[in-house]
């Protein structure tokens, strides 16, 4: 964006706001939310281009920590957009508080609630009937990501680097970090 | 309750220690911190047992929010209130946050190096694979499930198979198939 994009405080409200109706919705992780907030922040707005978007979710996903962070890379996006450094510190600030707020609240009623009830049949009924299907989730989650590999044909060493590893976690207790290095080394010299 | 080994158990000591071991692992996790938390916190740390964090993971998983910013929650609330619940968060937020601001900034002028790109294509495919090895390593902890074996496998079929191959919207698959699981466990516990 070349010329510095003009938000006025009702407009950081509106995506605040927006930000929080969204935090509730946001089950199985705020990367449910990027459709929704791909459709408020960049179709509708205008607020951010394409690939500032697209860089945000790829770099939340390569850094270390939550995943959750794209979301302060969008707000920090929007601020950096309207032209200083200090609206991206206050898009940041908005737009994490936005999303884990309402969710972070009810999570912490809810696990206290279940914590002093853990005896009640329904609580325990709940947690042993959704282990299989949460285990189940994260090799679900796990396929997902290594999809977005494409055709195996064409990209048979990415998915090859994804069983590799699959391997290695669950047979040994190599640091993750090892394998990690191994698969930025592997991509920089274009192996993958 | 599964009985767990319970000479080995050992807890956080304080917030700060709560706060501090949240960093580390969140400074780990590439890619989803998940995998690191199981291998951090039942592995080397021993606060939970593998059937423990399974169920932890389960609350956090159908709460909305981001699962482990709310695994954060319960575990940081379990033990220090919503003092350990906040110093939880803050360790797995604050230290990430910084390095992601400072990513950002660099990533404007290196967004287009091939190295960069590929790079970031390696540690994703090896991403992925920590998630599906941490699932797999969850597995065995079903051992002791009211449901059963054949029950759980059949259920976490169903759940794999409507996720990930049909892409099913999460939230109607959490819901029909957690109902279905979470009455057939309401049925086969004792009151």
């Amino acid at each position: 964006m070349s010329t510095a994009l003009p938000l006025a405080w009702a407009d950081w409200f509106q995506l605040f706001t927006h930000f929080l109706s969204l935090s509730l919705l946001a089950v199985g992780g705020a990367i449910a939310t990027a459709p929704d907030m791909h459709r408020f922040l960049v179709d509708e707005h205008g607020w951010l281009s394409d690939s500032q978007f697209n860089a945000s979710i790829a770099i939340g996903q390569a850094a270390p920590g939550p995943n959750v962070l794209f979301i302060a890379l969008l707000g920090w996006h929007v601020g950096l957009n309207t032209g200083s450094l200090g609206w991206a510190l206050l898009g940041v600030l908005l737009s994490m508080l936005g999303i884990m707020l309402p969710s972070s609240a009810l999570t912490f009623l809810a696990s206290r609630w279940s914590h002093a009830n853990r005896e009640l049949r329904a609580v325990r009924a709940f947690k042993q009937g959704m282990a299989p299907i949460v285990i189940a989730l994260l090799v679900a989650t796990g396929w997902i990501l290594a999809s977005a590999h494409g055709d195996a044909a064409r990209d048979w060493p990415l998915w090859l680097t994804t069983a590799v590893s699959t391997l290695v976690v669950w047979r040994t207790r190599l640091h993750l970090l090892w394998l990690l290095g191994a698969g930025a080394v592997l991509g920089w010299f274009g192996v993958l | 309750m599964p009985d767990a080994p319970v000479a080995a158990r050992q807890q956080p000591r304080s917030p700060t220690d709560l706060f501090l071991s949240f960093t580390a692992l969140a400074l780990q996790g590439f890619g989803g911190v998940i995998a690191i938390a199981q291998r951090e916190l039942v592995e080397r740390k021993r606060w939970m047992t593998n059937e423990e964090f399974v169920e932890e993971w389960a609350v956090a998983q159908i709460m909305p929010g981001p699962n482990i910013v709310n695994m954060s929650i319960n575990i940081g609330g379990r033990y220090f209130g919503l003092r350990g619940a906040l110093a939880a968060v803050a360790g797995l937020l604050l230290a990430p946050l910084l390095i992601v601001l400072a990513l950002a900034l660099l990533y404007a002028q290196f967004a287009a190096h091939p190295g960069v790109v590929g790079a970031l294509r390696g540690m994703g495919a090896v991403a992925s694979g920590l998630i599906v090895a941490t699932g797999l390593k969850l597995f065995p902890g079903l051992k002791k499930n009211a449901l059963g074996m054949p029950i759980c496998v059949g259920l976490g079929v169903l759940c794999f198979a409507a996720v990930a191959l049909l892409r099913w919207p999460l939230a109607y698959v959490l819901l029909g198939l957690g109902t279905c699981a979470c009455v057939l466990a309401y049925r086969r516990l004792d009151a």
